[in-house]
């Protein structure tokens, strides 16, 4: 057993492929723990039903894909290129958008009369708007898994006796998630509305007493971290083409543990953390078995928190009394 | 302390639970109305009441957020199955299998309770979640040992030297069996409520930093309290498996049974084991019992989905059953208790009377 995993884990090649994968998963696993991460740097919440977001994104796209006509077997191989771009134009529009007003309008709703409460008291309200999108998702797609029309093809872009692989979709989701976080370190760090962001999330009394309307910056977290799982939702339905109704849940915690990974609150962190897990998670299927990438990854997530609570990026914060 | 007057409303309804099977022609008028046995059914609801209790413990008495019960309840019914099924050389029986259940689910507690519980509150939620599916996913995994999610099948009832006592078919020895685990649970947990342990308990999760400086050890509290309900958990993981004669399925122990009786207790009253035992026979009566029998009439009186689409949009038949709702209704249960009554529809006495009556008087945590 020990010398065939010696074996495998030397095959240069095979070694290369596996990160190839696990960074491409990483990045939109990145692109999730975001929403996650600004979220609670701002209010300090958890938000479990990030994962379930991102989840009904996926859904109104499949919807998307299924108004254009490419949803049934068969449409794709006669439908035209611009169909299939303009159906992605679509969803990269219609998708955020939505996830982002769910957002925002969930926090309007559910969050923000609870502010004042108890700190557990909107974590389990998360776990309720979480369970009722889930609900949602159900009676959308139905209860199976279900096939996302795989409009990309799977060409190697490094030529087609390459040893390694690498295709247009894993060039999709590099070519919308790093913009997107570059776009997102533009805004926080240059801008006056990140600016006000960033004074929120270090005093949210302060920053009310110099005149920010936090409420307003809180709403704009909200808003930004849905429209980034919008992204994500979409980009990750194209890649690995199956959706269903608990992905959310799975996903959302993988986003989960790289956001606490790279120090909760902290956007460069929430990256590399997502980068890391995706990793883990690449390299454990490939050497351990895909039926324990779940258990390594939690266990990875128990293990951090044990040992540095703060994360690989954040700073040691003491509890506030 | 000054005691309520008035009925002892838990003694009124453990009485009326224990002279039910009394009246065999009530369960025969219910079985033929509904097709099922409504007594056939109280022993798994009295082991979630047992699991709630456990839970409560720690969520309602300590105040720390427990995502991964179902994780030890799922190591007591594995006990039980590993030392009782004839596919093993132990078959020790029930009555030695219990104790373990609860000596593994509890020894499990302490060997994740020590490094976990300094973690900040919603970090230790995360960790006993984490925890829960590593849990899950290894009974999964380890086939050789756990049977996967071929379960293992048959976990004998427990044997009783002098009475001869037909388990199978008759519903009543599981039901009193099971009732009397939960009575003795219930009056165990209230002893211990009211001893310094309990106080101590209490006193942890009104404010750490003050019961800190009054010289209580907060750690080894909250593992003490962590270690009860992973025991309590164990015994009532044993029950399951005994009475449903198997250890179910990986998956009965994952992260929704969890926070299904996390919504039991939210409903019920965190802290209360009134409110706990009222949560659980709602939730459960309702998820379990209400719902199946309300499809079945529904698709008796109507045959399948009854329309297709509604203004234009599908409706998938999901949408048309009771059950195809109960994770909205979980949702909307979580969000509207803490939103207008976080203390619960029982709320537990004595915060009533510590807790000064407006919010706005409490500080915030922030």
């Amino acid at each position: 057993m020990l010398p065939i995993l010696f074996a495998e884990a030397f095959n240069w090649t095979n070694l290369q492929q596996q990160c190839i994968t696990g960074l491409t998963s990483g990045a939109l696993i990145a692109l999730i723990a975001l929403g996650y991460t600004m979220v609670y740097g701002i209010v300090e919440l958890i938000n479990f039903a990030h994962g379930d977001l991102f989840m009904l994104g996926s859904c109104l796209a499949l919807t998307i894909f299924t108004a254009f006509g490419l949803a049934q077997p068969g449409a794709i191989d006669s439908a035209s290129n611009v169909t299939i771009l303009l159906a992605i134009a679509c969803c990269l529009v219609a998708v955020p958008i939505f996830c982002a007003g769910l957002n925002r309008s969930v926090d309007y709703v559910v969050y923000r009369p609870l502010r004042t409460a108890p700190r557990l008291a909107p974590l389990v309200s998360a776990i309720g708007v979480s369970f009722i999108f889930m609900n949602i998702g159900l009676f959308w797609v139905g209860p199976q898994d279900v096939n996302f029309p795989d409009v990309i093809q799977d060409r190697n872009l490094l030529g087609d006796d390459a040893n390694l692989r690498f295709t247009l979709k894993n060039l999709l989701v590099v070519g919308v998630t790093v913009p997107l976080m570059i776009a997102l370190t533009v805004f926080v760090k240059f801008t006056s509305l990140g600016k006000a962001m960033r004074a929120t999330a270090q005093n949210p009394t302060a920053a009310r007493l110099m005149g920010i309307n936090t409420e307003f910056v809180i709403g704009t977290t909200f808003l930004v971290g849905g429209a980034l799982a919008g992204f994500g939702s979409v980009v990750y339905a194209l890649y690995v083409n199956t959706i269903s109704y608990q992905m959310g849940f799975q996903n959302g915690l993988y986003a989960f543990t790289a956001a606490v990974l790279g120090g909760i609150g902290n956007i460069p962190g929430a990256v590399l953390g997502g980068l890391v897990i995706g990793l883990v998670q690449a390299l454990g299927t490939a050497y351990i078995g895909a039926t324990w990438t779940s258990a390594i990854v939690f266990a990875v997530l128990i293990v951090i928190l044990v040992f540095r609570p703060s994360g690989l990026l954040g700073a040691r914060v003491r509890e506030k009394v | 302390m000054n005691r309520k007057v008035g009925p002892r409303w838990a003694l009124v309804v453990f009485l009326v639970l224990a002279i039910y099977p009394l009246f065999p022609a009530f369960d025969g008028w219910f079985f033929s109305a509904t097709a099922r046995s409504l007594g056939a059914q109280m022993p798994t609801l009295f082991i979630f009441a047992i699991l709630a209790m456990g839970l409560n413990l720690v969520v309602g008495n300590v105040g720390l957020l427990h995502l991964g019960i179902a994780a030890f309840f799922g190591i007591g019914a594995y006990t039980m199955g590993i030392l009782t099924v004839p596919a093993y050389p132990f078959e020790i029986g029930f009555w030695l299998a219990l104790p373990c259940g609860i000596a593994a689910a509890a020894a499990v507690g302490l060997f994740i309770g020590v490094p976990t519980l300094r973690l900040r509150g919603d970090y230790l939620a995360l960790v006993t979640l984490g925890f829960g599916e590593v849990v899950r996913f290894t009974l999964k995994n380890l086939d050789a040992i756990t049977a996967g999610t071929r379960s293992l099948v048959p976990v004998p009832p427990p044997a009783t030297p002098i009475l001869t006592v037909d388990w199978l078919q008759d519903f009543r020895p599981f039901y009193y069996l099971t009732l009397g685990f939960l009575v003795i649970v219930y009056w165990m947990l209230g002893s211990l409520e009211r001893s310094k342990l309990g106080r101590a308990w209490v006193a942890v999760r009104e404010d750490e930093l003050a019961a800190s400086c009054m010289g209580l050890n907060v750690s080894r509290l909250k593992l003490s309290a962590f270690i009860c309900s992973a025991g309590i958990a164990g015994l009532a993981g044993g029950l399951y498996a005994s009475t449903i004669t198997s250890t179910a399925q990986p998956d009965a122990y994952d992260f929704n049974r969890s926070i299904f009786l996390l919504c039991c207790l939210i409903l019920g009253g965190l802290g209360s084991r009134n409110g706990v035992l009222l949560g659980v026979f709602l939730l459960y009566g309702f998820d379990q019992i209400l719902s199946p029998i309300v499809d079945e009439k529904l698709q008796l009186a109507y045959g399948a989905p009854i329309r297709r689409e509604f203004l234009g949009i599908p409706i998938s038949a999901q949408m048309q059953t009771f059950a195809g709702w109960r994770l909205f209704l979980f949702g909307v249960v979580l969000i509207v208790m803490m939103r207008y009554r976080p203390s619960g529809l029982i709320p537990n006495d004595r915060i009533k009377e510590e807790l000064p009556p407006d919010p706005d008087a409490r500080p915030a945590t922030k």
